[in-house]
């Protein structure tokens, strides 16, 4: 490869060796200075090792943070607030602490890590601070846990410090739905420990007496051995397999036959068969089929539970999007609040790069203003004064002052929360192909059971009994109610390596009724920020060359909040004094040191506004923004930005067109954009410039044809049609908000990783068809044997083992990740 | 054969004790972070600057 990656990051490093850092007597190549910070942060505390240990990439390069915070430290500096600290930090004074000294302690959450160098990395540099009493950061949540001496250390330091090395974040305060799913997740565990722990030992008394059933044993030996055998079992029956009946007892009540009504039926009769057997000296005991049927049940249940709670757990919930604290203009000067004392009509000062704490509307000054997540326009929208601003969006050019007119539950966020609620009742849900199986498999057994009991009863009373119980053991539904859990298991994992994490068990076999798949334009087909396409001389005679002016576009646009000016960050800069922003117009400042021409003003903006004395339009007529370079003499460069496609979305597209998935998209955005969009990806089904309730309408339209949908979005504006839609997937950088509603997030941002979920899901409804089949084959055969009564109970419960092994063996199959459609982050970044 | 009088009751008892250390294990937190510990000790080994 001619071209050198960053050492740090991974990108391409556009400008060679112009950030080289030396690290162990070598240069390395450094793709721009923010990575150049962050590399010598990390090798200044002698904590080099991490380059030696990752085994990722960061996942967002520093430069694209830098741009979108400039004065990051100031905002940090809220952080110090005593009104936002209480909200997440907790103090203890220093009669209760070992050091004697007033600590603090706080959970703060960090996005960016990408693997368990950077954990080392953060603890590490945290703890080399003086005065930080502890540090302790969970890989699986992506918290942060940290105590430090109160008089000494300001939060915001600590904050700036994560900054330095490339992380950032948020405070983290736990919610009850928190609690709740840790206490949940530590009673499974413990569930399953004493399934795990009781299966082992009653396999282990079962060897005597499965050797004892063919060359005899003791009845003293025998009765001992099952009376042991049953006191494990009944813990395991009263304890670890509570969650199957009272889910049972549910269904019933709501009369819905469930495979939980078949495992509890199966587990109940065959434990008290075996009491009785036990206690009257019965031929045969069922613990060990009792416990292992459990165990394997339950194993599912508990990763099914860990892929559902890791989902939820590394972000917040909703408010995460609105910032925590506001500055309040008042007659005696600004003060800082927090946005949970914002009121209504209180006069706010919004810096650039900033969120808006509430909705409201503009007093004074003007601005451009990103509200993609709300709207899915992916440009700002410019601003003045007298415009409403809604609570949640960015401000990105310059400072506002707004009047609030609405917050909390009246703010149009919450608005939009109300569709989703709405929209989430009117859900519709998929067809689970065990549960049909399942009802009338229990329905038909429990009815040949009595039959069989009945005749038997005619025949000879004394082995009616016996004969009913192996009937019912050989067609105890254990393959059938491990078909469907073992098979999800194994392709969730799969897929979940692949970049597709799911968090609803009706997904995978949701996967392969789609009719049609609805996309959301910015941020899910398109990368949801802008590049640089094209750079175009307006004449000639033009002397700079496309590099140098592209340099001075850098340059004029480096202090910009602006998205247009991010497209140009990759870019070096040139030295310059005096800079100044045109609000909605663009950028003027004077360059120093350019080789040829000193000491010239340039402009980049809009065309009237680079060059005013004469009117001009841009070279080619299409959507995307086109922006005018210019000196005070001549018009210099034109430079066309767009909201570039997402990697493999075209290929995507392509191959659902083939599998015969129809394809629409939904936006908010009004532009022109949607259609080159469309065009460029041959979609023809498009809707453009919808409000929330407009995309759910449509949607609703769609299901009321009788069609399943999948809608895959990011913005907060796809919340109620994601929670509507049968399936819902999030792209791996929505908000929180989105990925909670959502039934599965693509977490590597490609959009072929539906290709492989897709065709995963596919490959497990055949599996778990082929499962099913097999069960009840087997069923079905052994049936008759059972009830004439030719099949021994010891035969019986050997039979049932195997079956359900082999439906494991067939479900572990899914576990291999095919490689057709591969197209890993790995393979783009060169990794070292 | 009937040390199993003894052995079994026994066995029991060490099963008990051992599933009431990962009761207690569970509740202090230990099985919170799956991940972490295990990459951890790889990492801590050689040149560290101390406080």
């Amino acid at each position: 490869m001619s071209q050198s990656l960053c050492f740090h990051c991974g990108e391409i490093a556009l400008e060679g060796n112009r950030w080289n850092l030396e690290i162990d007597g070598e240069a390395q190549t450094m793709c721009c200075p923010a990575c150049k910070a962050v590399a010598e942060t990390i090798i200044g505390s002698g904590l080099k090792d991490y380059y030696r240990h990752r085994t990722a990439l960061p996942d967002v390069s520093p430069q694209q943070k830098r741009s979108a915070n400039n004065d990051v430290r100031d905002e940090l500096k809220l952080y110090d607030e005593p009104a936002i600290q209480q909200s997440f930090v907790q103090r203890f004074d220093r009669s209760n602490t070992e050091t004697e000294q007033a600590e603090a302690e706080a959970v703060l959450v960090i996005s960016g890590i990408s693997c368990a160098a950077c954990a080392w990395l953060i603890e590490h540099r945290l703890n080399q601070l003086e005065h930080v009493v502890s540090v302790n950061l969970n890989l699986t949540t992506h918290r942060l846990l940290i105590r430090w001496l109160d008089d000494e250390v300001k939060l915001s330091q600590i904050f700036e410090e994560i900054h330095q090395l490339g992380y950032q974040a948020h405070p983290f305060s736990a919610t009850e739905a928190e609690q709740q799913r840790i206490q949940e997740s530590k009673t499974a565990f413990r569930r399953l420990a004493v399934a795990g722990f009781a299966t082992m030992q009653v396999m282990m008394l079962s060897v005597p007496l499965y050797v004892g059933a063919m060359q005899g044993i003791l009845a003293q030996y025998e009765i001992f051995l099952r009376a042991a055998s049953m006191l494990f079992a009944t813990f395991v029956v009263l304890y670890s397999a509570r969650p199957f009946f009272s889910a049972a007892l549910r269904d019933l009540r709501t009369r819905h036959l469930t495979m939980d009504v078949p495992v509890s039926i199966a587990i109940l009769l065959a434990y008290f068969a075996s009491v009785w057997s036990t206690v009257n000296q019965g031929p045969e005991i069922y613990f060990d089929s009792v416990c292992m049927f459990t165990f394997f049940l339950l194993t599912g249940r508990f990763f099914e539970m860990r892929a559902r709670h890791r989902m939820t757990q590394a972000g917040n919930n909703l408010l995460d999007l609105m910032p925590s604290a506001a500055i309040k203009s008042t007659s005696a000067g600004d003060i800082v609040i927090a946005s949970s004392d914002i009121q209504i009509d209180d006069l706010l000062l919004i810096k650039p790069g900033q969120q808006i704490p509430a909705d409201g509307i503009i007093e004074s000054g003007s601005s451009a203003v990103d509200e993609a997540a709300l709207t899915g326009e992916y440009l700002p929208i410019d601003k003045i004064v007298g415009d409403r601003l809604i609570g949640g969006t960015h401000n990105v050019e310059s400072q506002l002052l707004m009047r609030v007119t609405a917050t909390g539950v009246d703010a149009e966020l919450n608005t939009i929360m109300r569709l989703m609620d709405r929209a989430q009742q009117e859900k519709p849900a998929i067809a689970i192909f065990a549960d049909k199986v399942a009802s009338r498999f229990v329905a038909a057994v429990l009815i040949i059971a009595t039959i069989i009991a009945i005749s038997w009863w005619f025949i000879d009373p004394s082995q009616a009994f016996w004969i009913t119980l192996a009937v019912l053991v050989v067609t105890c539904p254990c393959a059938l109610s491990l078909a469907t859990p073992t098979a999800l298991t194994a392709a969730t994992a799969s897929l979940r390596e692949q970049g597709f994490l799911i968090s609803k068990g009706h997904v995978l076999e949701g996967l392969n009724q789609i009719d049609r798949i609805v996309f959301d334009k910015t941020g899910t087909l398109t990368r949801g920020e802008l590049s640089l396409e094209q750079t175009l001389a307006v004449s000639d005679d033009v002397s700079l060359t496309s590099q140098q002016a592209l340099k001075i576009a850098a340059t004029l646009e480096q202090y910009s909040n602006h998205p247009i000016a991010r497209a140009f960050s990759y870019v070096g800069h040139f030295e310059t004094d005096n800079i100044e922003q045109v609000t909605g117009k663009g950028v003027e400042g004077r360059l120093l040191n350019i080789d040829n021409c000193k000491d010239m003003v340039y402009r980049i903006g809009r065309a009237d506004f680079a060059f005013p004395q004469q009117p001009l339009s841009p070279p080619i007529d299409d959507e995307r923004q086109w922006l005018l370079l210019a000196d005070n003499h001549q018009p210099l460069y034109w430079f066309a930005l767009s909201d570039t496609l997402r990697q493999g979305a075209s290929a995507t597209i392509g191959q659902l067109k083939n599998w015969g998935i129809k394809v629409s998209i939904l936006t908010g955005d009004p532009s022109a954009q949607v259609e080159a969009v469309a065009k460029a990806l041959h979609i023809d089904d498009v809707y453009k410039g919808l409000s929330p309730a407009e995309k759910l309408e449509q949607a609703s339209t769609w299901q009321q044809q009788g069609e399943r949908l999948m809608m895959v979005g990011d913005g907060i504006n796809d919340v109620p049609t994601l929670a509507r839609a049968d399936i819902a997937v999030a792209i791996g950088q929505a908000s929180d908000l989105t990925k909670t509603n959502a039934d599965a997030v693509i977490t590597n941002n490609s959009l072929t990783t539906l290709l492989h979920a897709i065709n995963k899901g596919k490959k497990s409804t055949r599996v778990i068809r082929q499962n099913i089949y097999w069960a009840l084959l087997y069923n079905l055969l052994a049936l008759p044997l059972a009830a004439t009564g030719f099949i021994p109970p010891w035969a019986a419960a050997i039979g049932m083992s195997v079956s359900s092994l082999i439906v494991v063996g067939n479900a572990l199959r899914l576990l291999s990740s095919d490689k057709q459609f591969s197209n890993n982050r790995f393979t783009d970044k060169q990794f070292n | 054969m009937d040390i199993i009088y003894i052995l079994i009751p026994l066995s029991i008892l060490l099963i008990g004790l051992a599933v009431t250390v990962l009761f207690w294990a569970i509740k202090s937190g230990q099985f919170d972070d799956m991940d972490s510990p295990a990459h951890r000790i790889l990492f801590d080994d050689d040149d560290q600057l101390k406080k």
